[in-house]
């Protein structure tokens, strides 16, 4: 009975967090249109755009390979598998001993592997430029998250979230190795979601893009199925600001119906707060140059290394 | 104190250096002045907590005097002063960014290493505020060191200033007379330094203290 | 008795090679005999010492050959650790061999290579197998002699030649260094045995001078920075199996030889020893990825991430020597236990990525991935497996690179515990190059493979190639195999190294959970784990059912068009990114600390129509500041020590009368 409510507790986990993922990306558009005072899309328009791409035909290049037609698939899986493991609304989740925040940062990797793979497959420049980028990008972003793991780790005395979400829950306490870290995740964060200012996620012009660049080719199915791992992995993201740092509302491992519908609501709120404050922060700023970039996330990594170091040094700052 | 009354005076200390890194960051000369009332601020709100916690009311004076002229005066001051001047508005440094912030973190290693082991019979709890003080300090000196322009010299040894400010109201109390006639001197000092500024402008057109090096005796 | 069927095999080896020498005439039935025989004998090596290992058979007896200094004999035994690396080396070796049967076929010269291969890895073999230092000394010396030779095997290019000489020198130079350092451990009493040596008592400074000397002599032959220069250069010059076993197994040999002295025979370790094996390591790691990144030549970027990643072995080597310093055992043994687990994994899928890079010169001879592109359709079979094993080397799940490196984070996570200041800072250093250069290495990977197998082909040798012969496929696809099972079922593995860290740190890590989870635990159950089943199996269900729904509710059509990029589509392959392009982000970003890279730009003045030139000059650093200085020294002390060769009949009487003159005063001043 236990294991089967776990299962259906972690199963809902799953659909939930893919059914949200549009959502939250209608409600950023909504939220910055009202901001620059427009009007903006309706707030459910990405489902709409989802169910119309998946509806259209294809059409690929003539020297699209099967990596081609296969990558999609394979980053949306990485990256679901990824989110499905971030605890949103309940820690203790059925599988979260498979795969820790190591695991969990691989996981993007492979998602991003196969993505820049794929913006090289047709062999044109906007591919290339986009996967280069991309790749330096990666080159510090991942060493700063893996640096925000350890400083997470060593406050909690694991690297698996639900124990951590749990650690945090039970020892609130404001410390300055995870300020540092939460300030890192949120420069890792803006970059690897391709929002400003690294990133512009509503431009399609090639000087400006680097994650539209490497999907430019796609199309229909394949491009639908890529927008909504990209909405995971905002998802993601916030989710994982949410449960490592603002951990109140989820409900304990085991716990009856009423905790997890707490847990549940408190979980959109804190994603609607979270988009608020992207919002507000991608109007206030400008994009930056590419090659300012470096020094933005070679600046988390620092933060990070900082915290790390904090944290070797004495066991209570 | 209690464990949330030390996480948040930590918290408070850790921001002040991260505040540090930021000023090291900048490139750029009105962004340099924001960060440094940022400083200000973050210095005036530890101390307010260190007052709190200690229950030291003088604290708050020194907070108070912090808060005004070092988050709004001065920063208000040298903008006024960059404008009148046109100051170059982009900051020249020694060494890329990325290696200044490098060294600045070896330079906070280094004090860590130093409060935490070097002063092992001090009590526990203060140190740390202490280390990340003396970080604050070190990298305000290393600001003066890798800048050209002499604006983000004046704002480096500002920052210096904070940070012994910080460490002398961490280690249980500073009196009130000490931190007056710390803040006159300090404002004595600008008042100098602004004066020699316009100076330097009127003769050489520039307060680029590398251009003032052609002008030193005996250079050929 | 397993020693005895391994001597045996080493010596079929050896008779392989004489025998090659004679049926060199006919090429073809030689190619697969040697190969054939290499293959067979290399198994049945490779299963003994896998049976040794998990504990089968016993392995406690040694045995004495009466060949070698008089007073020693020649000492062979089979322990722990000489079992797992043997299993490491022969698989390699089975692998290569299995390769090279049809790879062999395309052999310009079989008289120069066929003999050399039975004798390199007998050579191999008998390093591990020995257990006194003079015949580890001369297995090591005929090691390094039959893979010079196979290096030379192409002396005809310039390049080639360059790559020997380099190589011979370096080789001399580590096993000198190795020579001093058995020689310090020995003592004046000569004592050589393995067995005895490790329970001799030393002065206190000589264990720390035995450690640098090791790290000199084993590091260079391994490719620690600054002794790697002849890597890059030595290993692609020999043939595609032949560089697969240097690098993917020769530098194990030399891991062996490291940890067989610094954790068996000098003693117990001091914490010192720890931080210099990890800076040199994680210096090794992020200088090996930047210089990959940067090179167009497939087979020297394979050499760069072999520097690479022995970086990153050591780096959980130092991490243990600082946990065994310190007595926490369990510690220890999880580094241990992620150093040799990720020295496998590097010999799996390094192996596979040369038989990779063989098969694509096979097929189109080129090794300039500049000239490539397109492969995916040209070679779909090997473009596939060259896909496996880039994804594993750049440590993505489910497969074994990501185990590995999973288990040294843990092994960092750990460290907070140690009391040395120096250590709390420089582990957290260690910490961010290690995953700085994981990053960088998935970089280089996507440019090597997106580059050569992707996009449209560059020349007309990469449109005309055609797959390769069935043996490399499947040689392939063996090692692709077992890299997903190692990252699949890594508790196998772990629980196989248990009796070598029992043997080298004197605890193992706990009994690896087979079911209901086959999930890894490096410490306890509640903290952390990791299982490469399932996250294999969650990814195939999600992607799977991801396809099926959308085939299956919504649409399947697809058609072809032209490339839309964005709507100027330019039929020419040279609009396409190329290796330089790619990289030169990173170039821009790192180059100038790393390489004192800059460009130089030649702008034509206004009204000429001449093209403008922009050229990228990079230093490599090692070069410039360590060997070209004191290259240039020992070339001007030898034109100095020339004048000998020139001298008088009556000089040279001189010279004789005064050393004969010296060498009496000498001995009358001592008696």
């Amino acid at each position: 009975m236990g294991l089967i409510r776990d299962l259906a507790v972690q199963g809902a986990q799953m659909v939930f967090v893919l059914l949200l993922a549009p959502l939250l990306l209608g409600l950023t558009r909504k939220l910055k249109a009202r901001m620059l005072d427009r009007v903006g899309p309706p707030l459910f328009q990405p489902y709409r755009d989802l169910l119309k791409l998946v509806r259209k035909e294809v059409v690929i290049a003539e020297n699209a390979s099967w990596l081609f037609r296969v990558a999609p698939y394979v980053i949306f899986a990485a990256t679901w598998v990824a989110a499905a493991l971030v605890p949103t609304f309940a820690t203790g989740l059925q599988f979260s001993w498979t795969a820790d925040l190591i695991a969990i940062t691989a996981l993007l990797a492979s998602a991003r592997f196969f993505l820049a793979l794929a913006g090289m497959d047709i062999g044109t420049a906007f591919g290339g430029i986009g996967a280069s980028r991309e790749m330096l990008f990666a080159s510090l972003a991942e060493p700063a998250m893996i640096m925000m793991v350890f400083v997470v780790a060593l406050v909690a005395g694991s690297t698996q979230l639900s124990w951590v979400a749990n650690f945090m829950l039970t020892h609130a306490s404001l410390r300055v190795s995870l300020g540092m870290a939460l300030v890192a995740l949120i420069i890792v964060a803006l970059a690897e979601n391709a929002r400003i200012p690294v990133d512009n996620p509503a431009t399609h012009l090639e000087l400006t893009m680097v994650h539209e660049a490497m999907v430019l080719e796609y199309s229909g199915r394949h491009l639908a199925v890529i927008e909504l791992a990209a909405a995971l992995k905002l998802l993601l993201y916030v989710s994982l600001i949410a449960c490592v740092f603002v951990p109140w509302g989820l409900a304990p491992p085991r716990s009856g119906f009423l905790p997890l519908v707490i847990g549940a609501v408190t979980y959109i709120g804190k994603i609607s707060v979270g988009a608020f404050l992207l919002v507000f922060f991608e109007t206030s700023i400008a994009k930056m140059r590419v090659f300012r970039v470096p020094e933005l996330l070679g600046a988390a990594l620092m933060l990070g290394f900082l915290g790390t170091l904090l944290l070797f040094v004495s066991r209570s700052f | 104190m209690g464990h949330f009354a030390l996480d948040l005076a930590h918290l408070l200390a850790g921001g002040m250096v991260l505040v540090s890194f930021m000023l090291l960051y900048q490139n750029r000369m009105f962004g340099l002045l924001n960060v440094f009332a940022l400083h200000a601020l973050v210095l005036s709100a530890s101390v307010a907590w260190q007052a709190w916690v200690q229950n030291a009311p003088h604290l708050y004076v020194t907070a108070a005097i912090a808060l005004v002229l070092k988050a709004i005066v001065i920063p208000l001051a040298l903008r006024r002063m960059v404008i009148r001047l046109e100051i170059h508005r982009t900051i020249e440094t020694v060494g890329g960014i990325g290696l200044t912030m490098l060294m600045g973190i070896a330079l906070v290693a280094l004090s860590l290493v130093v409060m935490l082991q070097a002063a092992a019979e001090a009590d526990p709890l203060a140190r740390e505020d202490v280390a990340l003080a003396l970080s604050v300090i070190l990298l305000g000196l290393l600001m003066m060191v890798t800048r050209y322009n002499a604006v983000s010299q004046i704002v480096g040894f500002m920052s210096l200033e904070n940070g012994l400010i910080l460490a002398a109201a961490g280690a249980k109390g500073m009196p009130l007379v000490v931190e007056i006639s710390i803040a006159f001197s300090v404002l004595v000092a600008f008042i100098v330094i602004g004066v020699f500024l316009f100076r330097i402008r009127e003769r050489f057109d520039s307060v680029d203290t590398h251009a003032l090096d052609d002008y030193r005796e005996g250079r050929q | 008795m397993p020693v005895v069927v391994a001597l045996g095999s080493v010596a079929v080896l050896i008779l392989v090679a004489v025998a090659a020498l004679f049926l060199v005439a006919r090429p073809a039935f030689a190619t697969r005999f040697v190969y054939g025989a290499a293959g067979l004998v290399a198994l049945v090596l490779m299963v003994t010492a896998l049976a040794a290992l998990l504990g089968r058979v016993d392995i406690s007896g040694e045995i004495v050959l009466p060949v070698g200094l008089p007073w020693v004999g020649a000492h062979f035994r089979i322990d722990p650790l000489s079992a797992f690396f043997l299993v490491v080396i022969d698989l390699g070796a089975a692998a290569a061999s299995l390769y090279a049967l049809g790879y062999g076929a395309h052999e310009t010269q079989p008289e120069r290579v066929l003999p050399f291969f039975p004798a390199f890895l007998a050579g191999m073999n008998l390093v591990i197998l020995a257990a006194d230092a003079f015949s580890f000394l001369v297995a090591w010396e005929f090691m390094s002699l039959a893979s010079w030779a196979l290096v030379m095997a192409h002396h005809q290019a310039e390049e080639n030649r360059r790559a020997g000489f380099v190589y011979l020198v370096m080789a001399s130079f580590g096993t000198l260094m190795l020579l001093l350092a058995f020689g310090l451990m020995a003592g004046p009493d000569g004592v050589y045995a393995f067995a005895e040596m490790r329970h001799r008592v030393h002065a206190d400074w000589l264990p720390g001078l035995v450690l640098l000397l090791a790290l000199l002599g084993a590091g260079s032959k391994a490719g620690l920075v600054p002794l790697h220069v002849w890597l890059p250069l030595a290993h692609p010059a020999a043939p595609s199996h032949v560089s697969a076993l240097m690098s993917g197994v020769m530098t194990k040999v030399a891991l062996y030889g490291f940890v067989r002295i610094v954790f068996d025979l000098v003693g117990d370790p001091v914490w010192w020893w720890s931080a210099v094996v990890m800076a040199l390591g994680a210096l090794t790691a992020v200088v090996g990825v930047l210089h990959a990144i940067l090179e167009r030549d497939f087979k020297r970027l394979l050499a760069y991430s072999t520097v690479e990643n022995i970086g990153i072995v050591f780096i959980g080597l130092g991490l243990a020597l600082a946990f065994a310093a310190n007595e926490m055992a369990a510690p220890a043994a999880l580094a241990i236990t992620a150093s040799l687990f990720h020295a496998l994994n590097h010999s799996l899928f390094k192996g596979l990525m040369f038989f990779g890079a063989g098969a694509v010169l096979t097929a189109t001879g080129e090794r300039d991935i500049e000239k490539l592109g397109g492969l995916i359709h040209r070679l779909p079979v090997t473009a596939v497996v060259v896909l496996g094993g880039a994804m594993a080397i750049s440590a993505l799940p489910p497969l074994n690179g990501f185990v590995s490196e999973w288990m040294i984070f843990q092994a960092i996570l750990l460290s907070p515990d140690l009391p040395q200041w120096a250590l709390k800072l420089m582990v957290p250093a260690v910490g961010a190059a290690l995953a700085f250069s994981a990053a960088l290495a998935g970089a280089c990977f996507v440019r090597a493979y997106g580059v050569a197998f992707l996009g449209r082909p560059r020349s007309t040798a990469a449109a005309g190639a055609h797959e390769v012969d069935r043996f490399s496929l499947v040689a392939m696809g063996l090692l692709l195999g077992l890299c997903l099972m190692a990252g699949v079922v890594p508790g196998l593995v772990i629980d196989a190294v248990s009796s070598v860290a029992v043997q080298v740190v004197g605890h193992d890590m706990p009994p690896q959970p087979l079911w209901p989870t086959l999930s890894i635990v490096p410490v306890s159950e509640g903290r952390s784990s990791y299982s490469g089943m399932l996250v294999l199996v969650f990814i195939a269900m999600s992607s799977g059912l991801a396809a099926w729904a959308i085939h299956r509710f919504a649409s399947k059509a697809l058609r072809r068009g032209p490339a839309w990029d964005c709507g100027f589509p330019d039929a020419s392959p040279v609009t396409q990114y190329t290796a330089d392009s790619f990289a030169m982000p990173i170039r821009r970003v790192f180059g100038p600390v790393a390489f004192r890279s800059h460009i130089e730009r030649r702008m034509p003045p206004p009204g000429d129509p001449s093209p403008a030139q922009l050229k990228v000059v990079k230093h490599d650093l090692s070069w410039e500041i360590l060997y070209a200085p004191i290259s240039g020294r020992v070339a001007r002390l030898a034109e100095r020590l020339n004048t000998l060769q020139f001298l008088s009949i009556r000089s040279y009487l001189t010279l004789v009368f005064a050393a004969l003159v010296g060498l009496l005063v000498v001995v009358a001043i001592w008696a």
